[in-house]
């Protein structure tokens, strides 16, 4: 295997692992957010390196973009009701 | 609410035990069973199957049940949705430079959701991927201040979220009334059934989409403000 494809590898992964360590103990609803959708960014990455495209679109344009736009809507009210 | 401190125990014993289970399963899977794999077998009849990409003919006709119940499932979430009560307030209208943006925005997503739907015939793409473009095309539009999204009213608008599981529904049952399976497609008539069903699922998951980002029940229109 490519060496520098290894080190990628490894990077994204460990980045990734951050990002959800991060994402799940962030105490603010739209930080925690916004770290859920950077690390979606990334797992359409890691779906793309799997050669599995069709996961990684889905996981761009749903896990990504749509949940991260209705978590945010639904931090928007949180934080409004609170 | 706080958990009792007694059985605050319980939650990682459980989660731990879950845990296992997981790996058990996985295990099992990676390694047990040397058998012939489904795989295999559904590469074999791809050809046969009215689309070329074996994803999609995975979801649309070797598993097709398996994507009725997740356009069921979404359709289920929306209504849970609109149960909570009225949309929420609508943003502001956005100023001119995000307006002329959007302008450009959603006809190029509308395009490519078009793109995606018809290219997930052969190449990866498809009706959940098409749907989630034309979702965004609606957040687009509600984030920059019209507040139906571009949905159309609400009678309409249910009509439109329940298409792809009427669509498919009705495809199922006309095969049986033809003497077939539900959902077992002959395979003259395979490819044209299939891209039927991923249109209503396509424009089905888009308005759901769009919908649930509204966060409930749509307003009418021109009625005012509470």
């Amino acid at each position: 295997m490519n060496p520098l494809l290894l080190g990628f590898d490894i990077l994204l992964s460990t980045t990734l692992l951050g990002l959800a360590l991060a994402a799940l103990t962030s105490r603010e609803p739209r930080r925690g957010v916004i770290l859920f959708i950077a690390f979606g960014l990334l797992l359409a990455l890691v779906w793309a390196r799997l050669r599995a495209p069709d996961l990684a679109l889905a996981e761009a344009a749903i896990g990504a973009g749509l949940a991260g736009a209705l978590m945010l809507s639904a931090a928007r009210r949180a934080v409004r009701r609170r | 609410m706080k958990p009792s401190n007694s059985h605050a125990f319980l939650i990682p014993l459980l989660l731990t035990a879950i845990g296992a289970l997981l790996f058990w399963a996985f295990w099992i899977g990676v390694t047990g069973y040397e058998g012939e794999r489904l795989a295999t077998l559904a590469l074999e009849r791809v050809p046969e199957s009215g689309a070329g990409n074996p994803v999609t003919s995975v979801l649309l006709n070797f598993r097709a049940y398996d994507t009725l119940m997740e356009l069921a499932v979404l359709l289920a979430a929306l209504l849970g949705i609109w149960s909570l009560g009225p949309a929420a307030v609508p943003y502001q209208r956005a100023a001119l430079l995000l307006d002329s943006l959007v302008g450009w925005v959603v006809p190029m997503l509308i395009i490519a959701g078009g793109y995606l739907l018809w290219v997930g015939g052969h190449a990866p793409g498809g009706a959940f991927q098409a749907g989630a473009l034309l979702g965004a095309a609606g957040v687009a539009l509600a984030l920059s201040g019209r507040p139906s999204a571009g949905l159309p009213g609400e009678s309409r608008l249910r009509v439109l979220a329940a298409l792809g599981t009427l669509v498919f529904v009705l495809v199922g049952l006309m095969l049986m009334g033809l003497g077939l399976g539900f959902l077992t497609y002959p395979p003259a008539l395979a490819k044209v059934l299939i891209l039927a069903i991923e249109t209503g699922a396509t424009l089905s998951i888009g308005a759901t989409l769009a919908a649930a980002f509204l966060g409930g029940r749509p307003r009418a229109t021109g009625a005012a403000e509470p």
